[in-house]
Protein backbone atom coordinates (compact mmCIF):
# COMPACT_ATOMS: atom_id res chain seq x y z
CA UNK A 1 0.00 0.00 0.00
CA UNK A 2 2.75 2.60 -0.58
CA UNK A 3 -0.37 4.83 -1.87
CA UNK A 4 -0.12 5.71 1.83
CA UNK A 5 2.87 6.63 2.57
CA UNK A 6 2.17 9.85 0.36
CA UNK A 7 1.66 13.43 1.16
CA UNK A 8 -1.12 15.59 0.71
CA UNK A 9 0.62 17.06 -1.94
CA UNK A 10 0.78 14.30 -4.02
CA UNK A 11 -2.72 12.82 -3.52
CA UNK A 12 -4.16 16.18 -3.87
CA UNK A 13 -3.82 16.86 -7.68
CA UNK A 14 -4.46 20.07 -8.89
CA UNK A 15 -6.41 19.95 -11.86
CA UNK A 16 -4.64 22.79 -13.44
CA UNK A 17 -6.94 23.01 -16.24
CA UNK A 18 -10.30 23.31 -14.22
CA UNK A 19 -11.00 27.26 -13.70
CA UNK A 20 -11.74 27.89 -10.67
CA UNK A 21 -14.57 29.59 -10.85
CA UNK A 22 -17.67 30.56 -8.19
CA UNK A 23 -19.10 26.93 -8.19
CA UNK A 24 -15.56 25.13 -7.01
CA UNK A 25 -15.20 28.18 -4.39
CA UNK A 26 -18.31 27.26 -3.05
CA UNK A 27 -17.96 23.72 -2.76
CA UNK A 28 -14.71 24.74 -0.99
CA UNK A 29 -16.92 26.60 1.31
CA UNK A 30 -18.62 24.04 2.03
CA UNK A 31 -16.34 21.76 2.19
CA UNK A 32 -14.45 23.76 5.11
CA UNK A 33 -17.56 24.46 7.01
CA UNK A 34 -18.41 20.76 7.17
CA UNK A 35 -15.20 19.73 8.56
CA UNK A 36 -14.73 22.45 10.66
CA UNK A 37 -18.44 21.66 12.32
CA UNK A 38 -16.93 17.96 12.18
CA UNK A 39 -13.71 19.06 14.08
CA UNK A 40 -15.72 21.04 16.49
CA UNK A 41 -17.73 18.16 17.59
CA UNK A 42 -14.46 15.74 17.96
CA UNK A 43 -12.25 17.98 20.20
CA UNK A 44 -14.69 19.65 22.39
CA UNK A 45 -14.94 17.01 24.62
CA UNK A 46 -11.08 17.12 24.57
CA UNK A 47 -11.13 20.94 25.18
CA UNK A 48 -13.99 20.43 28.01
CA UNK A 49 -11.64 18.43 30.03
CA UNK A 50 -9.00 19.81 29.65
CA UNK A 51 -9.83 23.56 30.94
CA UNK A 52 -12.52 22.10 33.15
CA UNK A 53 -9.20 20.43 35.42
CA UNK A 54 -8.42 23.63 36.19
CA UNK A 55 -11.35 25.02 36.99
CA UNK A 56 -13.09 25.87 40.35
CA UNK A 57 -16.12 24.85 42.05
CA UNK A 58 -17.75 27.63 41.56
CA UNK A 59 -17.01 27.83 37.28
CA UNK A 60 -17.68 24.06 37.22
CA UNK A 61 -21.37 24.66 37.98
CA UNK A 62 -21.48 27.75 35.89
CA UNK A 63 -24.72 28.86 34.44
CA UNK A 64 -24.21 29.49 31.26
CA UNK A 65 -21.40 27.37 31.38
CA UNK A 66 -17.71 29.18 31.31
CA UNK A 67 -14.99 27.42 28.89
CA UNK A 68 -12.10 29.30 29.93
CA UNK A 69 -11.43 28.96 33.93
CA UNK A 70 -11.82 32.52 35.81
CA UNK A 71 -9.37 31.41 37.94
CA UNK A 72 -6.97 28.90 37.13
CA UNK A 73 -6.29 26.22 40.40
CA UNK A 74 -4.22 22.82 40.67
CA UNK A 75 -6.68 22.03 43.41
CA UNK A 76 -8.35 19.36 41.45
CA UNK A 77 -5.16 17.50 40.77
CA UNK A 78 -4.11 18.08 44.89
CA UNK A 79 -7.39 16.61 45.63
CA UNK A 80 -7.10 13.71 43.07
CA UNK A 81 -3.61 13.21 44.23
CA UNK A 82 -5.00 12.69 47.72
CA UNK A 83 -7.63 10.18 46.86
CA UNK A 84 -5.85 8.20 44.51
CA UNK A 85 -2.02 7.06 44.26
CA UNK A 86 -1.50 8.29 40.74
CA UNK A 87 2.14 7.39 40.62
CA UNK A 88 1.79 4.24 41.62
CA UNK A 89 -1.07 3.42 38.76
CA UNK A 90 1.02 5.46 36.15
CA UNK A 91 3.87 3.63 37.04
CA UNK A 92 2.19 0.20 36.51
CA UNK A 93 0.61 1.24 33.52
CA UNK A 94 3.69 2.55 31.68
CA UNK A 95 5.51 -0.81 33.72
CA UNK A 96 2.83 -3.40 31.64
CA UNK A 97 2.51 -1.50 28.05
CA UNK A 98 6.74 -1.04 28.00
CA UNK A 99 7.38 -4.76 28.52
CA UNK A 100 4.12 -6.00 26.57
CA UNK A 101 5.92 -3.96 23.51
CA UNK A 102 9.07 -5.07 24.21
CA UNK A 103 7.87 -9.34 24.02
CA UNK A 104 5.37 -8.15 21.11
CA UNK A 105 8.69 -6.77 19.31
CA UNK A 106 10.92 -9.96 20.31
CA UNK A 107 8.00 -12.99 19.97
CA UNK A 108 5.70 -12.18 17.20
CA UNK A 109 8.98 -10.85 14.66
CA UNK A 110 10.69 -14.18 15.26
CA UNK A 111 7.10 -16.29 14.66
CA UNK A 112 7.01 -14.14 11.77
CA UNK A 113 10.02 -14.91 10.47
CA UNK A 114 10.02 -18.74 11.14
CA UNK A 115 6.08 -18.44 9.35
CA UNK A 116 7.49 -16.37 6.14
CA UNK A 117 11.28 -17.80 5.92
CA UNK A 118 12.21 -21.24 7.28
CA UNK A 119 10.29 -24.41 6.14
CA UNK A 120 9.32 -26.74 9.24
CA UNK A 121 6.37 -29.72 10.19
CA UNK A 122 3.36 -28.14 11.06
CA UNK A 123 3.95 -24.53 10.28
CA UNK A 124 0.46 -24.56 7.82
CA UNK A 125 -1.46 -25.56 10.97
CA UNK A 126 0.83 -22.73 12.86
CA UNK A 127 -0.22 -20.32 10.55
CA UNK A 128 -3.41 -21.28 10.92
CA UNK A 129 -4.27 -20.92 14.12
CA UNK A 130 -2.44 -17.46 14.09
CA UNK A 131 -5.83 -16.57 11.66
CA UNK A 132 -8.32 -18.15 13.84
CA UNK A 133 -6.74 -16.04 16.82
CA UNK A 134 -7.03 -13.02 14.96
CA UNK A 135 -10.70 -13.36 14.58
CA UNK A 136 -11.53 -14.69 18.24
CA UNK A 137 -12.55 -11.34 20.41
CA UNK A 138 -10.42 -11.40 23.64
CA UNK A 139 -13.60 -11.20 25.59
CA UNK A 140 -14.44 -14.93 24.71
CA UNK A 141 -11.05 -16.00 26.41
CA UNK A 142 -11.72 -13.57 29.50
CA UNK A 143 -13.06 -16.91 31.68
CA UNK A 144 -10.18 -19.58 30.91
CA UNK A 145 -7.58 -16.90 31.15
CA UNK A 146 -8.76 -16.24 34.09
CA UNK A 147 -8.44 -19.40 35.66
CA UNK A 148 -5.61 -20.15 34.55
CA UNK A 149 -3.76 -17.35 35.72
CA UNK A 150 -5.13 -18.01 39.56
CA UNK A 151 -4.14 -21.28 39.10
CA UNK A 152 -0.71 -20.53 38.48
CA UNK A 153 -1.30 -17.75 41.05
CA UNK A 154 -0.53 -14.55 39.48
CA UNK A 155 -3.76 -12.83 39.93
CA UNK A 156 -2.81 -9.65 41.08
CA UNK A 157 0.81 -9.41 39.62
CA UNK A 158 2.54 -7.82 36.64
CA UNK A 159 2.52 -11.04 35.61
CA UNK A 160 -0.98 -11.56 35.14
CA UNK A 161 -0.78 -8.24 33.22
CA UNK A 162 2.11 -8.75 30.96
CA UNK A 163 1.81 -12.53 29.99
CA UNK A 164 -1.67 -12.99 28.28
CA UNK A 165 -0.41 -9.76 26.14
CA UNK A 166 3.09 -11.16 25.11
CA UNK A 167 2.89 -12.15 21.83
CA UNK A 168 -0.54 -10.82 19.64
CA UNK A 169 -1.59 -12.83 16.80
CA UNK A 170 -2.29 -9.46 14.91
CA UNK A 171 1.67 -8.92 15.70
CA UNK A 172 2.80 -12.07 14.52
CA UNK A 173 0.60 -11.77 11.14
CA UNK A 174 1.91 -8.34 10.71
CA UNK A 175 5.37 -9.89 10.75
CA UNK A 176 5.01 -12.04 8.95
CA UNK A 177 3.34 -9.80 5.95
CA UNK A 178 6.19 -7.68 6.21
CA UNK A 179 9.42 -10.34 5.99
CA UNK A 180 7.58 -12.42 3.65
CA UNK A 181 8.98 -9.42 1.38
CA UNK A 182 12.17 -9.54 2.31
CA UNK A 183 14.13 -11.40 -1.00
CA UNK A 184 14.85 -14.76 -0.46
CA UNK A 185 18.27 -14.25 -2.29
CA UNK A 186 19.12 -12.55 1.11
CA UNK A 187 19.33 -15.22 3.16
CA UNK A 188 20.46 -17.49 0.85
CA UNK A 189 23.78 -15.80 0.17
CA UNK A 190 24.47 -15.02 3.24
CA UNK A 191 23.83 -18.95 4.43
CA UNK A 192 25.92 -19.82 1.69
CA UNK A 193 28.65 -17.56 3.50
CA UNK A 194 28.10 -19.89 6.29
CA UNK A 195 25.77 -17.44 8.62
CA UNK A 196 23.97 -18.95 11.22
CA UNK A 197 20.18 -18.69 11.27
CA UNK A 198 20.35 -16.27 14.13
CA UNK A 199 22.52 -14.05 12.37
CA UNK A 200 20.58 -13.83 9.32
CA UNK A 201 17.43 -13.16 11.40
CA UNK A 202 18.82 -10.11 13.78
CA UNK A 203 21.09 -8.68 11.11
CA UNK A 204 19.78 -9.52 7.69
CA UNK A 205 15.78 -9.59 8.42
CA UNK A 206 15.28 -6.97 11.09
CA UNK A 207 16.93 -4.27 9.83
CA UNK A 208 14.83 -4.86 6.55
CA UNK A 209 11.75 -4.91 8.55
CA UNK A 210 12.06 -1.83 10.81
CA UNK A 211 8.59 -0.08 9.92
CA UNK A 212 6.62 -2.67 10.88
CA UNK A 213 8.41 -3.06 14.15
CA UNK A 214 7.20 0.93 14.43
CA UNK A 215 4.11 0.06 13.58
CA UNK A 216 4.01 -2.95 15.76
CA UNK A 217 5.04 -0.76 18.94
CA UNK A 218 2.61 1.89 18.04
CA UNK A 219 -0.44 -0.53 18.09
CA UNK A 220 0.93 -2.47 21.10
CA UNK A 221 1.85 -0.07 23.19
CA UNK A 222 -1.52 1.66 22.77
CA UNK A 223 -3.46 -1.37 23.23
CA UNK A 224 -1.57 -1.96 26.46
CA UNK A 225 -1.84 1.40 27.70
CA UNK A 226 -5.64 1.76 27.03
CA UNK A 227 -6.62 -1.97 27.82
CA UNK A 228 -9.28 -2.23 30.32
CA UNK A 229 -11.66 -5.67 30.97
CA UNK A 230 -8.40 -7.61 31.49
CA UNK A 231 -6.53 -5.46 34.00
CA UNK A 232 -10.05 -5.34 35.32
CA UNK A 233 -10.38 -8.75 35.60
CA UNK A 234 -7.25 -9.64 37.13
CA UNK A 235 -6.42 -7.22 39.80
CA UNK A 236 -8.20 -7.09 42.78
CA UNK A 237 -5.49 -5.53 44.85
CA UNK A 238 -5.28 -1.93 44.18
CA UNK A 239 -2.03 -2.01 44.14
CA UNK A 240 -1.50 -3.55 40.84
CA UNK A 241 -4.26 -1.34 39.30
CA UNK A 242 -3.27 0.21 35.92
CA UNK A 243 -4.60 3.64 35.74
CA UNK A 244 -7.73 2.97 33.63
CA UNK A 245 -9.01 0.82 35.86
CA UNK A 246 -8.12 2.99 38.80
CA UNK A 247 -9.89 5.81 36.84
CA UNK A 248 -13.04 3.91 36.25
CA UNK A 249 -13.22 2.25 39.49
CA UNK A 250 -12.83 5.93 40.85
CA UNK A 251 -15.23 7.43 38.44
CA UNK A 252 -17.79 4.62 39.08
CA UNK A 253 -18.13 4.90 43.07
CA UNK A 254 -19.96 7.20 43.95
CA UNK A 255 -18.52 7.44 47.62
CA UNK A 256 -15.01 8.02 46.12
CA UNK A 257 -15.47 10.88 43.48
CA UNK A 258 -18.91 12.28 45.05
CA UNK A 259 -20.08 14.44 41.50
CA UNK A 260 -16.74 15.83 41.66
CA UNK A 261 -16.16 16.55 37.99
CA UNK A 262 -13.03 18.45 38.37
CA UNK A 263 -11.19 16.04 40.08
CA UNK A 264 -12.63 13.48 37.51
CA UNK A 265 -11.54 15.50 34.91
CA UNK A 266 -8.25 15.91 36.34
CA UNK A 267 -7.89 12.19 36.38
CA UNK A 268 -9.08 11.74 32.94
CA UNK A 269 -6.78 14.34 31.84
CA UNK A 270 -3.45 12.79 33.24
CA UNK A 271 -4.80 9.56 31.63
CA UNK A 272 -5.65 11.32 28.23
CA UNK A 273 -2.72 13.69 28.22
CA UNK A 274 0.75 11.55 27.37
CA UNK A 275 -1.35 9.28 24.65
CA UNK A 276 -2.60 12.76 23.18
CA UNK A 277 0.85 14.54 23.31
CA UNK A 278 2.91 11.70 21.60
CA UNK A 279 -0.07 11.05 19.09
CA UNK A 280 0.56 14.90 17.61
CA UNK A 281 3.95 14.45 17.88
CA UNK A 282 3.88 10.86 16.03
CA UNK A 283 0.69 11.56 14.12
CA UNK A 284 1.98 10.61 10.48
CA UNK A 285 2.95 7.30 11.95
CA UNK A 286 0.22 6.66 13.89
CA UNK A 287 -2.41 7.50 11.07
CA UNK A 288 -0.18 5.46 8.33
CA UNK A 289 0.48 2.57 10.48
CA UNK A 290 -3.47 2.28 11.25
CA UNK A 291 -3.61 1.89 7.57
CA UNK A 292 -0.93 0.03 5.72
CA UNK A 293 -1.86 -2.80 9.14
CA UNK A 294 -5.51 -2.44 7.41
CA UNK A 295 -4.91 -2.96 4.40
CA UNK A 296 -1.75 -4.94 4.07
CA UNK B 1 -3.90 -19.39 21.60
CA UNK B 2 -6.70 -22.38 20.56
CA UNK B 3 -6.58 -23.45 24.15
CA UNK B 4 -8.95 -21.29 25.26
CA UNK B 5 -10.89 -20.90 22.74
CA UNK B 6 -11.39 -24.83 23.62
CA UNK B 7 -11.59 -24.26 27.19
CA UNK B 8 -14.32 -21.99 26.83
CA UNK B 9 -16.60 -24.12 24.95
CA UNK B 10 -15.68 -26.74 27.39
CA UNK B 11 -16.76 -24.57 30.37
CA UNK B 12 -19.86 -23.43 29.08
CA UNK B 13 -20.90 -27.22 28.96
CA UNK B 14 -20.18 -27.01 33.11
CA UNK B 15 -21.71 -25.51 36.08
CA UNK B 16 -18.60 -24.02 36.66
CA UNK B 17 -17.89 -21.59 39.75
CA UNK B 18 -16.24 -20.11 42.42
CA UNK B 19 -14.69 -23.09 43.95
CA UNK B 20 -13.56 -24.50 40.47
CA UNK B 21 -11.02 -21.78 40.18
CA UNK B 22 -8.94 -23.40 42.46
CA UNK B 23 -10.06 -26.88 41.49
CA UNK B 24 -11.09 -26.73 37.41
CA UNK B 25 -11.69 -30.35 37.06
CA UNK B 26 -14.13 -30.46 39.91
CA UNK B 27 -16.86 -28.95 37.66
CA UNK B 28 -19.49 -30.87 36.48
CA UNK B 29 -20.85 -31.31 32.83
CA UNK B 30 -24.44 -30.14 32.91
CA UNK B 31 -24.73 -30.52 28.99
CA UNK B 32 -27.05 -27.82 27.58
CA UNK B 33 -28.22 -26.86 30.59
CA UNK B 34 -26.64 -23.01 30.34
CA UNK B 35 -27.80 -22.59 27.11
CA UNK B 36 -31.18 -23.53 27.69
CA UNK B 37 -31.08 -21.08 30.30
CA UNK B 38 -29.60 -18.52 28.86
CA UNK B 39 -32.07 -18.55 26.22
CA UNK B 40 -34.99 -18.40 29.09
CA UNK B 41 -33.12 -15.30 30.61
CA UNK B 42 -34.75 -12.03 30.19
CA UNK B 43 -32.17 -9.77 31.19
CA UNK B 44 -29.79 -11.82 28.70
CA UNK B 45 -32.06 -11.02 26.39
CA UNK B 46 -32.59 -7.64 26.80
CA UNK B 47 -28.91 -7.49 26.64
CA UNK B 48 -28.70 -9.45 23.35
CA UNK B 49 -31.38 -6.63 22.40
CA UNK B 50 -29.43 -3.55 23.62
CA UNK B 51 -26.20 -5.17 22.28
CA UNK B 52 -28.03 -5.12 18.36
CA UNK B 53 -29.73 -1.91 18.79
CA UNK B 54 -26.25 -0.61 19.33
CA UNK B 55 -24.37 -2.39 16.49
CA UNK B 56 -27.27 -1.42 13.91
CA UNK B 57 -27.36 2.61 15.15
CA UNK B 58 -23.50 2.73 15.64
CA UNK B 59 -22.04 0.84 12.88
CA UNK B 60 -23.57 2.53 9.85
CA UNK B 61 -23.56 5.98 11.79
CA UNK B 62 -19.53 5.51 12.25
CA UNK B 63 -18.59 4.53 8.60
CA UNK B 64 -21.20 7.22 7.39
CA UNK B 65 -19.25 9.56 9.23
CA UNK B 66 -15.91 8.25 8.71
CA UNK B 67 -16.39 8.28 5.00
CA UNK B 68 -18.07 11.71 5.04
CA UNK B 69 -14.92 13.11 6.33
CA UNK B 70 -12.35 11.13 4.13
CA UNK B 71 -14.08 12.16 0.89
CA UNK B 72 -14.12 15.88 2.28
CA UNK B 73 -10.54 15.61 2.99
CA UNK B 74 -9.73 14.38 0.00
CA UNK B 75 -11.65 16.40 -2.22
CA UNK B 76 -8.53 18.64 -3.38
CA UNK B 77 -8.18 20.86 -0.46
CA UNK B 78 -4.88 21.36 0.62
CA UNK B 79 -4.65 23.68 3.81
CA UNK B 80 -5.38 22.17 7.27
CA UNK B 81 -5.51 18.72 5.52
CA UNK B 82 -3.31 17.47 8.68
CA UNK B 83 -4.71 19.69 11.23
CA UNK B 84 -8.09 18.28 10.51
CA UNK B 85 -6.96 14.73 10.09
CA UNK B 86 -5.23 14.77 13.34
CA UNK B 87 -8.34 16.09 15.38
CA UNK B 88 -10.74 13.47 13.75
CA UNK B 89 -8.19 10.89 15.10
CA UNK B 90 -7.86 12.20 17.93
CA UNK B 91 -10.37 9.95 20.15
CA UNK B 92 -9.46 7.10 18.40
CA UNK B 93 -5.99 7.06 20.76
CA UNK B 94 -7.70 7.72 23.89
CA UNK B 95 -8.53 5.08 26.01
CA UNK B 96 -12.13 4.61 26.11
CA UNK B 97 -12.49 4.82 29.98
CA UNK B 98 -10.91 8.60 30.27
CA UNK B 99 -13.77 9.41 27.29
CA UNK B 100 -16.20 8.01 28.63
CA UNK B 101 -15.25 10.02 32.07
CA UNK B 102 -15.56 13.16 30.00
CA UNK B 103 -18.68 12.29 28.03
CA UNK B 104 -20.01 11.28 31.33
CA UNK B 105 -19.41 14.84 32.44
CA UNK B 106 -20.36 17.04 29.00
CA UNK B 107 -24.08 14.87 29.17
CA UNK B 108 -24.50 15.77 32.99
CA UNK B 109 -27.90 17.22 33.69
CA UNK B 110 -26.63 20.14 36.12
CA UNK B 111 -22.92 20.82 35.33
CA UNK B 112 -23.12 19.27 31.61
CA UNK B 113 -21.70 21.04 28.73
CA UNK B 114 -24.87 20.05 26.90
CA UNK B 115 -27.11 21.04 29.56
CA UNK B 116 -25.50 24.41 29.67
CA UNK B 117 -25.50 24.79 26.34
CA UNK B 118 -28.95 24.46 26.31
CA UNK B 119 -30.28 26.55 29.18
CA UNK B 120 -28.35 29.39 27.11
CA UNK B 121 -31.12 28.98 24.08
CA UNK B 122 -34.02 28.48 27.13
CA UNK B 123 -34.20 24.73 27.10
CA UNK B 124 -34.08 22.22 29.40
CA UNK B 125 -31.30 19.42 28.45
CA UNK B 126 -32.86 16.32 29.32
CA UNK B 127 -30.80 13.64 31.48
CA UNK B 128 -29.34 11.50 28.85
CA UNK B 129 -27.58 8.91 30.67
CA UNK B 130 -30.42 8.67 33.42
CA UNK B 131 -33.42 8.19 30.55
CA UNK B 132 -34.31 4.60 29.27
CA UNK B 133 -35.14 6.21 26.29
CA UNK B 134 -31.96 8.39 25.66
CA UNK B 135 -29.37 6.41 27.40
CA UNK B 136 -28.53 3.85 24.79
CA UNK B 137 -28.31 6.80 22.01
CA UNK B 138 -26.04 8.47 23.78
CA UNK B 139 -23.53 5.73 24.57
CA UNK B 140 -24.06 4.98 20.63
CA UNK B 141 -23.48 9.15 20.16
CA UNK B 142 -20.15 8.43 22.07
CA UNK B 143 -19.13 5.63 20.27
CA UNK B 144 -19.31 7.02 16.65
CA UNK B 145 -17.21 9.48 17.82
CA UNK B 146 -14.52 7.57 19.84
CA UNK B 147 -14.41 5.42 16.00
CA UNK B 148 -14.96 7.87 12.78
CA UNK B 149 -11.37 8.10 13.08
CA UNK B 150 -10.59 4.77 12.52
CA UNK B 151 -12.78 4.30 9.44
CA UNK B 152 -11.84 7.62 8.32
CA UNK B 153 -8.27 6.86 8.17
CA UNK B 154 -9.14 3.51 5.98
CA UNK B 155 -11.26 4.77 3.56
CA UNK B 156 -8.20 8.12 2.91
CA UNK B 157 -5.57 5.13 2.37
CA UNK B 158 -8.43 3.29 -0.34
CA UNK B 159 -9.49 6.72 -2.22
CA UNK B 160 -5.47 7.52 -2.43
CA UNK B 161 -5.29 4.03 -4.12
CA UNK B 162 -7.31 4.96 -6.53
CA UNK B 163 -6.20 6.30 -9.53
CA UNK B 164 -6.30 9.34 -10.75
CA UNK B 165 -6.36 8.47 -14.47
CA UNK B 166 -9.36 6.84 -13.61
CA UNK B 167 -11.11 10.18 -12.47
CA UNK B 168 -9.83 11.95 -14.78
CA UNK B 169 -11.35 9.63 -17.68
CA UNK B 170 -14.51 9.94 -16.06
CA UNK B 171 -14.39 13.81 -15.37
CA UNK B 172 -13.33 14.01 -19.55
CA UNK B 173 -16.06 11.66 -20.06
CA UNK B 174 -18.61 14.45 -18.43
CA UNK B 175 -19.36 12.96 -14.89
CA UNK B 176 -20.78 15.25 -12.21
CA UNK B 177 -19.21 14.71 -8.90
CA UNK B 178 -22.28 12.48 -7.86
CA UNK B 179 -21.91 10.21 -10.49
CA UNK B 180 -18.34 10.35 -10.36
CA UNK B 181 -18.75 9.20 -6.23
CA UNK B 182 -21.22 6.78 -7.21
CA UNK B 183 -20.36 5.16 -10.50
CA UNK B 184 -15.72 5.50 -9.40
CA UNK B 185 -15.44 5.95 -5.80
CA UNK B 186 -18.09 3.09 -4.78
CA UNK B 187 -17.38 0.28 -6.20
CA UNK B 188 -13.11 0.89 -5.64
CA UNK B 189 -13.66 1.08 -2.58
CA UNK B 190 -15.37 -1.68 -2.00
CA UNK B 191 -12.36 -3.80 -0.06
CA UNK B 192 -12.39 -0.91 2.03
CA UNK B 193 -15.42 -0.79 3.22
CA UNK B 194 -15.41 -4.99 3.73
CA UNK B 195 -12.63 -4.54 6.09
CA UNK B 196 -13.99 -1.45 8.02
CA UNK B 197 -17.43 -3.51 8.01
CA UNK B 198 -16.13 -6.10 9.57
CA UNK B 199 -14.11 -4.75 11.87
CA UNK B 200 -16.48 -2.20 13.47
CA UNK B 201 -19.06 -4.44 13.79
CA UNK B 202 -16.65 -6.69 15.44
CA UNK B 203 -15.66 -4.26 18.11
CA UNK B 204 -19.38 -2.95 18.97
CA UNK B 205 -20.41 -6.18 18.84
CA UNK B 206 -17.79 -6.36 21.85
CA UNK B 207 -19.14 -3.05 23.49
CA UNK B 208 -18.14 -3.06 27.20
CA UNK B 209 -16.50 0.00 28.42
CA UNK B 210 -18.66 2.61 27.35
CA UNK B 211 -21.80 1.10 29.44
CA UNK B 212 -19.63 0.14 32.60
CA UNK B 213 -18.36 3.59 32.91
CA UNK B 214 -21.20 5.56 31.90
CA UNK B 215 -24.25 3.94 33.22
CA UNK B 216 -23.41 0.61 34.55
CA UNK B 217 -25.71 -0.89 32.49
CA UNK B 218 -28.55 1.26 33.84
CA UNK B 219 -31.47 2.96 34.13
CA UNK B 220 -33.05 -0.52 34.58
CA UNK B 221 -31.03 -2.61 32.19
CA UNK B 222 -31.63 0.12 29.05
CA UNK B 223 -27.81 -0.35 27.95
CA UNK B 224 -26.48 -3.36 29.47
CA UNK B 225 -24.62 -5.42 27.28
CA UNK B 226 -24.05 -8.86 26.32
CA UNK B 227 -19.92 -8.15 27.59
CA UNK B 228 -21.27 -5.77 30.69
CA UNK B 229 -23.67 -9.16 31.89
CA UNK B 230 -21.03 -11.87 30.98
CA UNK B 231 -18.54 -9.98 32.91
CA UNK B 232 -20.90 -9.37 36.05
CA UNK B 233 -22.02 -13.13 36.02
CA UNK B 234 -18.47 -14.28 35.68
CA UNK B 235 -16.28 -12.21 37.96
CA UNK B 236 -19.06 -10.70 40.21
CA UNK B 237 -21.04 -13.83 40.87
CA UNK B 238 -18.29 -16.23 39.50
CA UNK B 239 -21.19 -18.43 37.27
CA UNK B 240 -18.17 -19.17 35.11
CA UNK B 241 -19.86 -21.48 33.16
CA UNK B 242 -22.69 -19.71 32.69
CA UNK B 243 -20.75 -16.71 31.86
CA UNK B 244 -18.93 -19.20 29.29
CA UNK B 245 -22.23 -19.72 27.51
CA UNK B 246 -22.86 -16.16 26.85
CA UNK B 247 -19.04 -15.50 25.59
CA UNK B 248 -19.82 -18.58 23.11
CA UNK B 249 -23.20 -17.25 22.20
CA UNK B 250 -21.45 -13.60 21.27
CA UNK B 251 -18.72 -15.79 19.95
CA UNK B 252 -21.10 -17.38 17.28
CA UNK B 253 -22.88 -14.12 16.63
CA UNK B 254 -19.79 -12.54 15.65
CA UNK B 255 -18.89 -15.59 13.38
CA UNK B 256 -22.21 -15.33 11.97
CA UNK B 257 -22.36 -11.46 10.92
CA UNK B 258 -18.89 -11.52 9.84
CA UNK B 259 -19.59 -14.81 7.33
CA UNK B 260 -23.09 -12.76 6.14
CA UNK B 261 -20.84 -9.51 6.02
CA UNK B 262 -18.32 -11.06 3.93
CA UNK B 263 -21.42 -12.41 1.40
CA UNK B 264 -23.18 -9.52 1.19
CA UNK B 265 -20.39 -7.30 0.10
CA UNK B 266 -18.17 -9.39 -2.10
CA UNK B 267 -16.77 -8.15 -4.98
CA UNK B 268 -19.26 -9.83 -7.59
CA UNK B 269 -17.55 -8.87 -10.97
CA UNK B 270 -14.45 -11.16 -9.70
Amino acid sequence: MSATTETSATTAPRNGYAVRDRRTRLTRGVTYALLSLGLLITTAPFLWMGLSAFKTPQDLSASPPVWIPTEWTLANFSKLFDLLDVRLYFFNSVLVAVFVTLCNLLFCSMLGYALAKLNFAGKKVIFGVVMAALMVPGNLMLMPKFVMMSKMNLIDTYAALILPFAAGAFGVFLMRQFMSTVPDELLEAARVDGAREWYIFWRIVIPQVKPALATLSIFVFLGSWNNFLWPLVATNDAGKYTLPVALATFATDPTKANGSNGVLMAGAFLVVLPVLAVFIVLQRYFTQSIATAGLK
Amino acid sequence: MAFPIVATLVMSFTDFGLRNVTNPFDAKFIGLENYSKLFGDEQFLQALFNTGYFVVLGVPLTIGSGLLAAVLLNSGIERFRTFFRVGFYAPVVTAIVAVAVVWRFVLDPSEGLIAGLAREVGLTAPDFLGSELLAMPSLIAMAVWRNMGTAMVLFLAGLQAIPTEVREAAKLDGAGAFQEFRRITVPLLRPTMLYVTVMTTIGFLNVFEEPFVMTNGGPSDSTLTVSLLMYREGFNFFHMGYASSMAYTLFVIILAVTLLQLRLLKDKTK
